[in-house]
């Protein structure tokens, strides 16, 4: 992957950020922001990540035009589609050892991973950010006990507690429905505790700060300082474990299929159950029930985690690459944050 | 004060699987309901004794783990401490060759990835770290047994040993569980390369995971280091680029990694479950995925509960030695 050249820096860009204003408020969001401030290497791996993860989305909203057939089809206008079929005009990537298409299960597949990222996300969000924020900022016993629990929880081995309750939610097996909330809450409850620490740590951090206490001060009540001086101040590092754990869900998702305790198939098409379907496949050499399915996982796993490792450099003084300010004002040193301290500590 | 969090901990993550394990109901239910009458399953309910008040069985439960009292597998009748005996090592054994690979991908790759920051190496070896990460085990799995077992026959497809080999290694009463030192036991090269070649796949495969993993660690601190003043210094002494490297930079960098590389011991648990069922590896992943196929739910905890406390006790361990090792980390 060769880097784009950044080109035209102008006189524009040679004003710094803090002298132009804040900017349309669109540059401001979490992702166009990180976008506009990134340079070579780092904004080619973003532009990239961020190219298939939109890919991945479309395919997944659209799979009801895109896929051929339907999941679980298992006979076209010609008859039965028949087993293990390889590649050919009538089925891009062959058929499994169930008759279904494959082409066809990707593409469906992708929708299924989308609804299961969009609801893990979201609702672990809900969750870490509500606990963390209300246990940061009131402490007590229950928030060194919810620190406790998250600690052991996050120590969990990540899959085999999604086992554990996809076995408790769904008894191992469902409807297409009620498969993705259970892999999806499954996943949540993984996820939970990152949000927790990472929230709870920053409203710690902010609410000892000044602008809290002027505004208890003035009498102002414990929502309203939660939610507009406390909670604004501490979501600035999501959307980089947003990334980080979407790519996570897909994977985790994946390995719940794989160990069949994914959704059935007649119910919803999934990568992993197709992955574990294709075992024996591998054996007899055929090839095209595993990869399929197998690249889509890729793909998707990789564009989210191409975006969050680039977010997580741009969040980092030490990685970030600097030769636009380069470019810009021409010396480095007077200009950026000295790159020597503070090493340890950020590693994970 | 901070090491005594091992104990509730330990404490936290036996009772979740308690928890959600009975929140299902019974396990006998689970695993015979429907196949047996109402009658005789109430019978083996109760001579399971699951029909005690939940608090009993908590507490019977409570005392089985710390006397290492796992309960018996329904699906065959085994103890859980003997399927985790029998079991264990392979996994471990798995594990040891996944470390070792990342370790030798991993660093030193991550070391030239750091050195040539945001260069045309950096990129390509980032591209392929994240990649590597990016693609499940089982996936990445079948593609090499795809590719070199079925394609290419230079490995056997799946198992630990050929058998013939596990013959004469019965013959020579190796019976340890670690197949290497079984097949050192015979003194027969041909037992011992058998069990290298069943072992260089799934090898590959869990260990390129992590390797990728390993790589991004040493690439961060590597960056971090290099641009620390002891090096600045260094190099307007005039000391050559590759020394400043190999003499200078890497073993600070290096510190941060050992303490991460422990905590990732979940991950490579994890992965292993994955990569044991995709290659028949008979250790405690291939198991456990046999065991939820039977919906056997006794043995699913037993094994569950001792995998997340060895992951618990694990990081612990990582930590002391984190303050061992780097004096500046203080709790």
């Amino acid at each position: 992957m060769t880097a784009p050249e950044i080109t035209g820096a102008g006189t524009a860009g040679a004003a710094p950020e803090h002298l132009r204003g804040r900017g349309a408020w669109f540059k401001r969001l979490p992702v166009v922001h990180q976008l506009r401030q990134s340079v070579g290497l780092q904004r080619g791996m973003l532009v990239a990540g961020l190219v298939l993860t939109v890919a991945f989305v479309v395919l997944a909203a659209g799979a009801r035009w895109i896929a051929p057939y339907g999941w679980a089809q298992l006979r076209g206008p010609d008859g039965m589609f028949g087993a293990q079929q390889p590649p050919s005009a009538d089925h891009w990537f062959g058929t499994t050892v169930g008759g279904y298409d494959v082409l066809s299960r990707v593409v469906w597949g992708a929708q299924t991973a989308l609804f299961v990222v969009v609801v893990a996300v979201l609702s672990s969000i809900v969750v870490g950010v509500v606990l963390g924020l209300l246990s940061g900022y009131f402490g007590g016993w229950v928030d060194r006990l919810l620190v406790l629990v998250a600690d052991a929880v996050y120590a969990f081995p990540s899959l085999l507690l999604a086992i554990l309750l996809a076995i408790v939610i769904s008894g191992g097996q469902s409807s297409m429905w009620g498969g993705i909330f259970a892999a999806a809450l499954s996943i949540t409850v993984v996820f939970v505790p990152q949000y927790f620490r990472v929230v709870r740590a920053e409203v710690v951090r902010v609410k000892g700060e000044a602008f809290v206490d002027s505004a208890r001060v003035l009498g102002t009540g414990h929502w309203r300082i939660m939610t507009r001086h406390v909670l604004r101040n501490s979501i600035r590092t999501l959307p980089l474990i947003v990334t980080l754990n979407a790519s996570e869900a897909i994977l985790t998702l994946a390995g719940l299929g794989f160990l069949g305790f994914g959704i059935e198939p007649t119910a919803a098409a999934e990568w992993g159950y197709d992955l574990q379907r294709a075992v024996a496949d591998v054996t007899s050499g055929i090839w095209w029930t595993a990869l399929f399915p197998g690249l889509a996982i890729v793909v998707a796993a990789m564009g989210m985690t191409l975006v969050g490792e680039s977010l997580n450099d741009l969040a980092d003084p030490r990685l970030r690459s600097r030769s636009r300010s380069k470019q810009v004002s021409g010396k480095v040193a007077a200009t950026s944050v000295v790159a020597d301290d503070q090493q340890k500590g950020d590693v994970a | 004060m901070r090491f005594l969090l091992i104990i509730p901990t330990v404490f936290i993550l036996v009772t979740t699987v308690f928890v959600l394990m009975r929140a299902t109901g019974d396990p006998i239910t689970a695993a015979l309901g429907g196949r047996l009458t109402p009658d005789q399953l109430a019978e083996r309910i109760h001579a399971a004794g699951y029909d005690r008040p939940i608090l009993v069985q908590y507490w019977d439960y409570l005392s089985g783990v710390f006397t290492g009292d796992l309960g018996t597998t329904l699906s065959d009748s085994r103890p859980v401490t003997e399927v985790l005996t029998t079991y264990g090592a392979a996994t471990l054994e798995l594990s040891l060759y996944a470390v070792l690979v990342a370790t030798v991908l991993g660093v030193p790759f991550g070391m030239l990835s750091g050195y040539f920051r945001d260069r045309v190496p950096d990129a390509v070896l980032r591209v392929l770290a994240i990649l590597a990460y990016a693609t499940p085990v089982f996936f990445a799995g079948l593609l090499l047994k795809l590719v070199f077992s079925v394609w290419l026959g230079w490995f056997p497809v799946a198992g630990r040993v050929s058998t013939a080999g596990e013959i004469e290694m019965r013959k020579a009463g190796a019976d340890s569980g670690f197949m290497v030192i079984d097949a050192l036991q015979t003194g027969d090269p041909a037992v011992l390369l058998d069990v290298l070649s069943h072992a260089v796949l799934p090898a590959m495969a869990l260990g390129l995971l992590t390797a990728g993993i390993f790589l991004r660690l040493v690439r961060t601190n590597m960056i971090g280091t290099l641009g620390t003043d002891y090096v600045t210094a260094a190099r307007s002494r005039g000391v050559r680029e590759r020394r400043l490297v190999t003499g200078h930079a890497w073993r600070p960098a290096l510190i941060p990694v050992i303490t991460v590389a422990g905590m990732q011991i979940a991950m490579l648990l994890v992965g292993a479950v994955l990569t044991e069922t995709t290659f028949e590896w008979r250790g405690l992943g291939f198991q456990l995925a046999q065991y939820l196929q039977a919906r056997d739910f006794v043995a699913v905890q037993g094994i569950v509960v001792v995998m997340a406390v060895v992951v618990a006790v694990t990081n612990f361990l990582v930590d002391m030695i984190a303050v061992l090792v780097d004096p500046r980390v203080r709790y």
